[in-house]
């Protein structure tokens, strides 16, 4: 009922914060909940030292507790299991407690694999020994992923941790019908982009369409202006930051962005992107700057195969060889790395036989692998594959590619006060961040 | 929250009571008595030990460290630095601290009035007034998920029932209610009035029926009017319960969370402490240090109220 209980209550279910009782309940929950899982892995994984040839089961814990991508999981885990007669024991965890729980979890009594994502996050637990490293699997899968996979996969210490799974790329959709009606072309300049939206303005039409009520839609438009103002590194070196914020560079970003804000959505800071994408639908605005999950909202077929997409123009660098497309895939925990079987799976996941699996379950992403079948493709799909086979590097978005910390509370309100009166203390950017990075 | 306080006080009372008569007792009391009490006492005792000291002292200490939550020997003391991060490099900080400033003086001025008014009307044996008195409660009952619906209902943009009767819905002029950072937080209060006058009508409705009804005969006998009967008379007379309220309304407006947590994650406008503090702490965005920081600081300003209110309690003990 009071505060005070409300805080404690939130102050106990911080990870780590009475260690010793926390794991103990853990491995109490292990033993009685996953008793059976448990007594099957324990012939391989469990027994260190002990050759993992031998080892006939693997367990894998998996955040996508969705229907769909559940469903695509499962046909991955068959599949596999058929070909290789290697059992595995899928722990499903709801998404957001598994993203939230990470650090217990690779603590605890983690599966041999699980689902996450490329980026700093991968990076950050790959740096601090919590997982195995697969140069072993990627000397198999290599030849099957293009060099920005490759890219993506590797942790700070040059080797590789990440087997790709599936990716979705970042870029403008549009109604080819209403442009076509319109006269409206496919901007490749940022000049041609402003003006183009000058023209839908006067043409009564909001021009760019957006929606930054949740926070993190926002960072797509600050990722794309950066790297292709200052380049793919230094999206990467800031978002570490190995660069300042409180540099010119940085600012000139936010300058950027200045020329665009006129012509995005002044209702944004109220909207979901659900309504953006709505409101694309409706004709009521031009063109709109999200993942390519925004077809999900479109229900209607012939709606569906009236969207299309191009990529971020180009502003001062690197032309548009860096597109922003977050991938998800597997990884192995620390303790999967003893269980051979768990290597094999990794390596099952980055083939096209693995990756095929998945997408007869959710052919809404695109697979990473290459010969992966894309004869399910719509048109629109295959010009997202094409994008991002064409690119050079793979920018994972900012939350992935940052400190959670620092795109959840630091740039998330920081983007929300830029949107509503364009102002930015670049300074304090800095700040924050040196503190948040000072405590990881 | 009233359990809570009342035990340290029932425990005090007790104990200044039980003193001169002690020595009998006990010897009184058979091994099993012993036992019984002392597991009695043991349980709660563990349970407010482990549940609510241990983990405000450890609070308390991690606020002066850097920790990232996964070895214990990432531990790194950091001495003031997460403080002096939160008041002068947090920019949320400070409007967080005005909008719960802002909080408590809406409720005190706006809400509670506004449940004392529908306790005394509903207490005047109107008809209907027991479902007069549900309809008021429920929104104290309803789950977050539904008061979030509800209120999107009446404060979305294009569809919601505000803009719609205000002839706005659907046009430029309509107004962002959650959106736009000048009237998301009175929307938000809105929301917290509604909730916190039924809670404010039931307290006062329990006070009301307590006051005892002679006193209002021997006002109206003396020929006060209704006005003066209820200030002069009624409301000095439910005394303990106006503490209570006040205390309420306090930590209410300290506590306030839900309401924006719901609608944009206590962001844009929306900022209150709680919601910093539950941001710091637990999930993606964890930061140990800032977020123990940040709790330590709402700590600090709640043992206001409830040192308050227990002195009051006290004092009152000791006449």
């Amino acid at each position: 009922m009071s505060s005070i209980e409300e805080r404690f209550a939130a102050g106990a279910n911080r990870p780590g914060l009475d260690r010793r009782t926390l794991l103990k309940t853990l491995g109490v929950g292990a033993v009685g909940l996953a008793g059976i899982p448990l007594l099957s892995a324990c012939t391989g994984g469990s027994a260190p030292g002990a050759s993992a040839t031998a080892s006939k089961s693997l367990s894998f814990g998996s955040g996508s507790s969705d229907e769909v991508p559940k469903a695509g999981y499962k046909a991955v885990t068959d599949a596999f299991t058929k070909k290789s007669g290697i059992t595995v024991n899928t722990n499903v965890v709801p998404h957001n407690d598994f993203q939230n729980k990470i650090n217990t979890y690779l603590q605890g009594s983690p599966d041999d694999a699980f689902t996450w994502f490329a980026g700093y996050r991968m990076q950050y637990y790959a740096g601090k020994g919590l997982l195995t490293p697969v140069d072993d699997v990627w000397e198999k899968i290599g030849p099957n992923f293009s060099d920005a996979m490759k890219k993506a996969s590797t942790g700070p210490d040059g080797k590789k941790y990440f087997v790709p799974n599936y990716n979705y790329p970042w870029g403008f959709f549009y109604r080819k019908s209403f442009w076509a009606e319109k006269g409206y072309e496919v901007p490749t300049t940022f000049d041609a982009l402003t003006s183009l939206s000058a023209k839908m303005q006067t043409d009564g039409i909001i021009p760019i369409e957006f929606a930054d009520k949740d926070g993190w839609p926002a960072f797509g438009t600050f990722d794309y202006i950066n790297m292709r103002l200052n380049g793919y590194q230094f999206h990467m070196d800031l978002t570490a930051h190995k660069e300042s914020w409180d540099q010119k560079k940085v600012s000139d970003v936010f300058d950027t962005w200045k020329a665009l804000l006129p012509y995005q959505n002044p209702g944004a800071l109220g909207m979901t992107w659900q309504d953006s994408a709505k409101s694309l639908g409706d004709k009521k605005s031009g063109m709109y700057l999200l993942g390519s999950f925004v077809t999900q909202q479109f229900t209607d077929p012939a709606l569906l195969a009236d969207i299309d997409f191009f990529p971020f123009p180009e502003i001062a660098m690197e032309g548009m060889d860096a597109v922003e497309a977050p991938i998800d895939g597997l990884l192995l925990s620390k303790k999967g790395g003893q269980n051979q079987a768990a290597h094999d799976f990794l390596a099952f996941m980055g083939t096209a036989e693995g990756q095929d699996a998945y997408a007869s379950k959710d052919p809404s992403n695109i697979a990473t692998a290459k010969g992966a079948d894309q004869s399910n493709f719509s048109p629109l799909n295959k010009k997202c594959a094409d994008v991002i086979a064409g690119a050079k590097s793979i920018s994972q978005f900012f939350d992935r590619d940052a400190l959670p910390a620092m795109a959840n509370n630091v740039m998330l309100p920081a983007l929300q006060g830029f949107i509503k009166d364009g102002s930015i203390d670049v300074k304090n950017l800095e700040a924050q961040a040196k503190t948040l990075y000072a405590a990881q | 929250m009233t359990t809570g306080m009342e035990s340290p006080i029932g425990i005090t009372g007790a104990k200044g009571d039980a003193r001169p008569r002690k020595r009998r007792r006990i010897r009184l009391l058979s091994r099993t008595d012993k036992i019984v009490l002392s597991v009695m006492v043991g349980i709660p005792t563990l349970i407010q030990l482990v549940l609510i000291w241990i983990p405000t002292v450890l609070s308390i200490g991690l606020s002066f460290v850097r920790w990232n939550g996964l070895d214990l020997s990432d531990i790194k003391a950091a001495g003031v630095s997460n403080y002096s991060y939160v008041f002068k490099d947090y920019p949320p900080f400070w409007p967080a601290v005005q909008h719960n400033v802002l909080w408590l003086v809406f409720l005190a001025v706006i809400a509670t009035p506004l449940g004392l008014l529908l306790a005394v009307l509903l207490d005047q044996n109107i008809r209907g007034s027991k479902i007069y008195q549900s309809i008021f409660f429920i929104p104290v009952m309803l789950s977050l998920a539904l008061i979030g619906i509800i209120w999107q209902l009446f404060y979305q943009k294009d569809n919601g029932l505000l803009n719609f009767l205000l002839g706005t819905a659907g046009t430029p002029q309509a107004v962002d209610w959650f959106g736009d950072s000048d009237v998301n937080i009175w929307a938000a209060l809105i929301a917290a009035t509604w909730r916190h006058a039924g809670y404010v009508m039931i307290l006062y409705l329990a006070g009301l029926k307590g006051v005892d009804a002679s006193l209002k005969e021997a006002a109206s006998l003396d020929g006060a009017n209704a006005y003066q009967t209820f200030f002069r008379i009624v409301f000095p007379a439910m005394r303990p319960i106006n503490i209570v309220i006040v205390v309420i309304t306090i930590i209410e407006s300290l506590r306030a969370f839900d309401i924006v947590y719901v609608i944009n994650r206590g962001t844009n406008g929306l900022e209150l402490i709680s919601a910093l503090v539950i941001q710091n702490l637990v999930g993606e965005g964890q930061v140990i240090g800032v977020g123990s920081a940040l709790a330590v600081i709402l700590l600090v300003i709640s043992l206001v109220p409830i040192v308050f209110y227990l002195s009051r309690a006290f004092g009152k003990e000791k006449v």
